[in-house]
């Protein structure tokens, strides 16, 4: 009897550790498919003027050089330099359509990296404020009741699809200015990032010990100046984690910005005007009938992976020399 | 009446800190600091302490002695308010500071811990230089100049016997990088930098060891010239060695609520007790 139970027992133990196992597996599998299928594919598109060029048309035409500069592309005039005469390097034949639909894929994303850059960050500027202090209105300050509404608010938003933000922002701001912009991006993703703020924040904020709020209060802080001095200080690095949480969702968001910065395809300094975006940038080029577009598409996730990577980095290293103690 | 004022809204901070150098100058040793009558305190429906009467003389130290959960600490805790935040807690009866009841409306909490200071059970030093540590009761109070921060930062150090082991590294160093009875120690700097009248002390060495205990009961002993000591503690020698006033509470078995049992000068209270379950407690035949 005893031995029967103890087989079954350790049976039972191993059948069970394998299982989680198995469905630890399976949840690692789309991520380092993702990763690795991004990886390869966007690899073909690398290459030095991916990141320092803008986009650039498909053709087999050479690339520019000082001799023969690239016909330039003027978007307010598209129409400006275009010649009848055959490109160099073609000649004028129906060949020339399958020549330039195999031809490689030529320019950059450069404008996708800034426009991306910009938007997301004029996005963090506006949550940032609004989600920190709400942050620690609710740990803080909070009246219950009101507190927990806005949790509620913040969970539910937090858990929305991100169109509704961006159908949102198209009807109370690119409607009302007739004109489609990046900061109106930011405004729809700044919805996406304020309930991601004020949680992180919070919840960062209450995993201050209260020893260290009664330490200033003992030596007669008002309650804002020790939240400034001591326990924002204290949370920091947990805020700095959800605020690159929070640019991170915000940068990697395709829908809102299709309905609300449209896109281009040069760098665009005006923020009241369409901008480029490289979520924009690999939904077109997903969408495009060249197989070179297509390879760009990847190679665009590919950069957008990294940027987000690198600023998570950037930020991490940044903070831990500041906040740098063992407790 | 001036001393009133001192407590209430609306005065400046530079006023308060001129204040409280001529009152410690002027204090006389026997004067009551601080007096309760009838003194209750109610955690919503419970009550945990209940009907405490006793005065803490100026310049002395008075110890809290008591076994664990019979509201030393509430009571300590009490005198300046630190229950301010915690839902539905509650005061009834009289604690004076001064003679102002601390719980008047017309009392703001934040001046009233501007002049009793508090030092707590663990050591709580902030993520912050050893300076700055030091310097945040002042920067609290209002005072920007650096000479002035410098001096008085150094000053409390001085008083708080951390002064040699810390000076070189003033800037550089995080208090929370300091070993334990330093910690203390630095939060003891902290708490006597802004000049307080009152220092509270909860437990201060319990969760340090011996040698670190025995350094900061000499502070204590050394600090009661300038300041009014109140201190909680376990430990019975403790309280011997450097209290002047003990004060014995125990939780009342059938209603669980803290009461003071007696309070008088400590060589009197030791040797010979008026009550049968001082002496029990005292004797260690208290269960």
């Amino acid at each position: 009897m005893r031995t029967f139970n103890y087989r079954r027992r350790k049976l039972v133990d191993q059948l069970m550790r394998g299982l989680s196992a198995l469905a630890t597996g399976c949840a690692v599998i789309p991520l380092i498919a993702i990763i690795g299928y991004v990886l390869t594919i966007g690899s073909g598109a690398m290459s030095w003027s991916f990141f320092t060029d803008v986009y650039q048309p498909p053709s087999n035409a050479p690339e520019a050089t000082a001799d023969a500069p690239a016909v330039a592309y003027d978007p307010n005039d598209p129409f400006a330099n275009l010649t009848v005469e055959p490109e160099a390097g073609t000649t004028g034949s129906t060949e020339d359509v399958t020549n330039v639909y195999n031809a490689s894929p030529r320019g950059g994303v450069l404008h996708g990296i800034l426009g991306t850059l910009t938007i997301a960050g004029i996005g963090l500027l506006f949550a940032l404020p609004i989600g920190i202090f709400a942050g620690i209105y609710l740990s803080e300050f909070r009246n219950e009741r009101f507190a927990t509404i806005v949790r509620f608010c913040c969970d539910v938003l937090s858990g929305s699809p991100s169109i509704v933000a961006g159908v949102t922002i198209y009807v109370l701001v690119v409607l009302q200015t007739q004109q489609f912009s990046a900061v109106a991006g930011s405004m729809a993703l700044a919805i996406l990032m304020i309930p991601i703020v004020t949680r992180t924040t919070e919840e960062m904020l209450k995993l201050v010990p209260e020893t260290m709020r009664e330490a200033a209060r003992g030596l007669g802080a008002p309650t804002w100046y020790s939240t400034f001095t001591v326990v924002l200080p204290a949370a920091l690095p947990g805020i700095v984690t959800g605020v690159m949480l929070a640019f991170a969702r915000g940068a990697g968001e395709t829908a809102p910005l299709i309905l609300t910065v449209l896109g281009s395809n040069i760098i665009s300094t005006d923020i009241f005007k369409p901008m480029a975006a490289l979520p924009l940038l690999t939904y077109r080029y997903t969408e495009s009938p060249y197989p070179g577009e297509n390879t760009q598409a990847w190679g665009a996730a590919f950069v957008l992976m990294m940027l987000v990577l690198l600023m998570n980095i950037l930020v991490r290293v940044a903070t831990r020399k500041s906040g740098g103690n063992s407790r | 009446m001036e001393r009133a004022m001192t407590l209430t809204r609306g005065i400046g901070f530079g006023e308060l800190v001129g204040q409280r150098v001529k009152t410690g100058q002027l204090a006389t040793v026997d004067a009551n600091k601080i007096e309760l009558r009838n003194f209750g305190f109610h955690y919503g429906s419970f009550q945990a302490i209940r009907n405490v009467s006793m005065s803490m003389p100026a310049h002395r130290v008075t110890a809290i002695i008591g076994p664990s959960g019979c509201g030393k600490s509430t009571l300590l805790r009490s005198i300046n308010r630190m229950h301010d935040a915690t839902e539905g807690a509650r005061a009834e009866g009289e604690l004076r500071l001064d003679g102002i009841n601390v719980y008047d409306p017309s009392v703001d909490s934040v001046l009233l811990r501007r002049r009793v200071g508090m030092v707590f059970q663990r050591p709580n030093p902030f993520q912050l230089s050893i300076f700055e540590n030091v310097a945040y009761g002042l920067r609290v109070l209002g005072i920007r100049n650096r000479t002035t921060l410098a001096e008085r930062v150094e000053q409390s150090l001085r008083r708080a016997a951390l002064w040699d082991e810390v000076k070189d590294r003033l800037h550089s160093s995080f208090g929370t990088a300091l070993s334990g009875g330093q910690q203390q120690r630095l939060c003891i700097a902290r708490a006597i930098a802004t000049n307080p009248e009152v220092i509270l002390m909860d437990e201060p060495c319990s969760a340090l060891d011996p040698i670190a205990s025995l350094k900061i009961e000499d502070l204590i002993y050394d600090l009661r010239e300038q300041f009014t000591i109140i201190i909680v503690t376990h430990n019975m020698q403790q309280a011997a060695r450097v209290s002047d006033i003990t004060a014995f509470m125990l939780m009342n078995r059938e209603k669980r609520y803290g009461e003071l049992i007696e309070s008088g000068p400590t060589d009197e209270l030791f040797t010979k007790p008026s009550d049968k379950r001082t002496e029990d407690y005292i004797s260690g035949q208290f269960g």
